[in-house]
């Protein structure tokens, strides 16, 4: 393992973007970061700025407007990125599937690695996605260098 | 001085949820402020005419994720007023409980987004701890950690055991000492009172015309709390509004944190009271008329209008959630203040965005 893979590995930066999620997911992500589960053991930060970011949370499924905002955060990202959706909502559309103003889910805009289904899922489930995306992220980086 | 117009959100690290606000600048000090919205935009008013009355209720909690209990009690109240449903006492005793707990829950939740937003980290993290047990606790009673789903027309669809209610006690006793800690933080710390004290001034009489609701309202001292009407089992408990009378966004900050002792105390009040018996009524029929049904949120009075049609579809839902409310509020105080105290502003409110699109 190169050092910039383990340094990756090792400390993941991640962005969170809310698009139409009811809140209950994107507190639990938040809770993430508190001393109760404490994602930071793990070297994972929360960022504001995508340009610093490896991992994208996407919490919400994707209307039309916010369509926008969610691919230029994703195009601002460096590569190797890794996208991860948070909730039934992210995952499908959800329980809003049916309503006139949502696409579904996110994977209708962008390429998504790693699922984490529930209403809301626990903080441990989000915590093992963005895990999950950190070993996917790695095997991308491989396959560009190839 | 030429004018610059500096875009806020709606992706910025102090929101967790996505906002835009066009905020025109003259050096630091804003002189007008334009919201743009529609980025949670969903269609769930809409959504609720296909689904039956009694799904409707999943559908409302999902407004909001926060305060998705308070969401659920209004509507069920709402359709129970509509269908001349007698609740039983147990399960209006179990609301009050579960919607105390919600309450806790979202101003800790609160107080620590605010903390994080003037830049007090340490504080974030211990308001962010002693949340956590709140949560443990909803787990616990209600098996969800955030979406509880308590809440059904004509009832309550779980019941507590003796030793959980005991267990709440406990609990909330524990939440209550805690904060008493940290309550000093707040009151008394030298660079807290900086960011907080005299920022966003809202006088007794503007929050009166732009019909501020909830804390923002109780802040600038207007006795206004829904509770008191005694929905559910409000009418049978003690309590007075909590009233601050400065109207800045210290004032609000204390409005919020007396209200959890507030809550811890109504928690032990409806626990000491709650009769035995049954928790749901069987429900017939289907709802006819139109009612309108008010509920207490953490964040303020929300508001729904229910028409039923005597079929299983509603013929139209709609909300009026209390950030609605108060964000006329927000762009009065926005103007003349610095750029700095932004964050803080727009935090004051307890905004809810995904309530007010929906």
């Amino acid at each position: 393992m190169g050092i910039i893979e383990k340094s990756r590995k090792k400390s993941p930066w991640i962005i969170h973007y809310d698009c139409t999620s009811c809140n209950g997911c994107d507190i639990e992500t938040l809770a993430c970061l508190t001393p109760m589960y404490d994602v930071e053991r793990f070297g994972i930060v929360n960022v504001g700025n995508p340009k610093h970011a490896d991992v994208l949370v996407v919490t919400g499924s994707v209307n039309k407007k916010n369509v926008r905002v969610l691919k230029n955060i994703y195009d601002q990202m460096p590569d190797p990125k890794a996208v991860v959706a948070v909730g039934a909502c992210a995952c499908t559309g959800g329980v809003f599937k049916e309503c006139y103003n949502i696409i579904g889910g996110v994977e209708n805009v962008l390429p998504v690695d790693v699922y984490v289904p529930g209403c809301c899922p626990r903080p441990e489930a989000i915590m093992d996605g963005i895990v999950m995306a950190l070993e996917k992220m790695n095997e991308k980086a491989k396959v560009k260098k190839k | 001085m030429g004018k610059t117009v500096i875009p806020f959100g709606p992706q910025h690290p102090v929101l967790p949820e996505p906002v835009h606000l066009k905020l025109v600048m003259e050096d630091e000090v804003i002189v007008e402020a334009i919201p743009a919205i529609g980025y949670v935009h969903r269609g769930l008013e809409k959504l609720t005419e296909t689904k039956e009355f009694t799904q409707n209720v999943y559908i409302v909690e999902r407004i909001c994720g926060i305060c998705s209990v308070m969401h659920a009690q209004a509507y069920c109240q709402g359709i129970e007023n509509l269908m001349n449903i007698q609740v039983p006492d147990r399960a209006r005793y179990l609301r009050v409980i579960w919607a105390e707990l919600h309450r806790i829950h979202s101003h800790l939740l609160w107080l620590g987004l605010l903390a994080d937003a003037f830049g007090f980290e340490s504080l974030f993290m211990q308001i962010w701890r002693n949340r956590e047990k709140v949560m443990d606790i909803m787990e616990e009673t209600a098996g969800g950690r955030v979406i509880i789903s308590v809440n059904t027309v004509g009832g309550t669809r779980r019941d507590m055991t003796p030793e959980a209610l005991r267990k709440v006690i406990a609990v909330s006793e524990e939440i209550k000492e805690d904060m008493m800690k940290l309550e000093k933080v707040f009151m008394a710390d030298y660079t807290v009172k900086h960011r907080l004290v005299g920022v966003g001034v809202l006088d007794k009489n503007t929050a009166y015309e732009f019909g501020a609701v909830g804390p923002m309202a109780r802040g600038s001292g207007i006795s206004q709390d829904f509770r008191t009407t005694g929905y559910a089992a409000y009418g049978e408990l003690d309590f007075e509004p909590v009233i601050e009378k400065d109207g800045d966004c210290y004032a609000r900050t204390l409005v919020r944190l007396r209200e959890i002792y507030q809550s811890v105390d109504l928690i032990n009040q409806a626990i000491g009271k709650i009769p035995e018996g049954e928790i749901s009524v069987p429900v017939k029929g289907f709802p006819n008329g139109e009612v309108i049904s008010r509920v207490e949120q953490p964040r303020g009075e929300v508001l729904y209008y229910l028409k039923g049609n005597g079929t299983k579809n509603l013929d139209r839902l709609r909300v009026r959630t209390p950030t609605f409310a108060n964000i006329p509020t927000l762009l009065k105080m926005l103007p003349g203040s610095q750029l700095a105290d932004v964050p803080v502003l727009i935090l004051t409110i307890d905004p809810c965005i995904s309530c007010t699109e929906r």
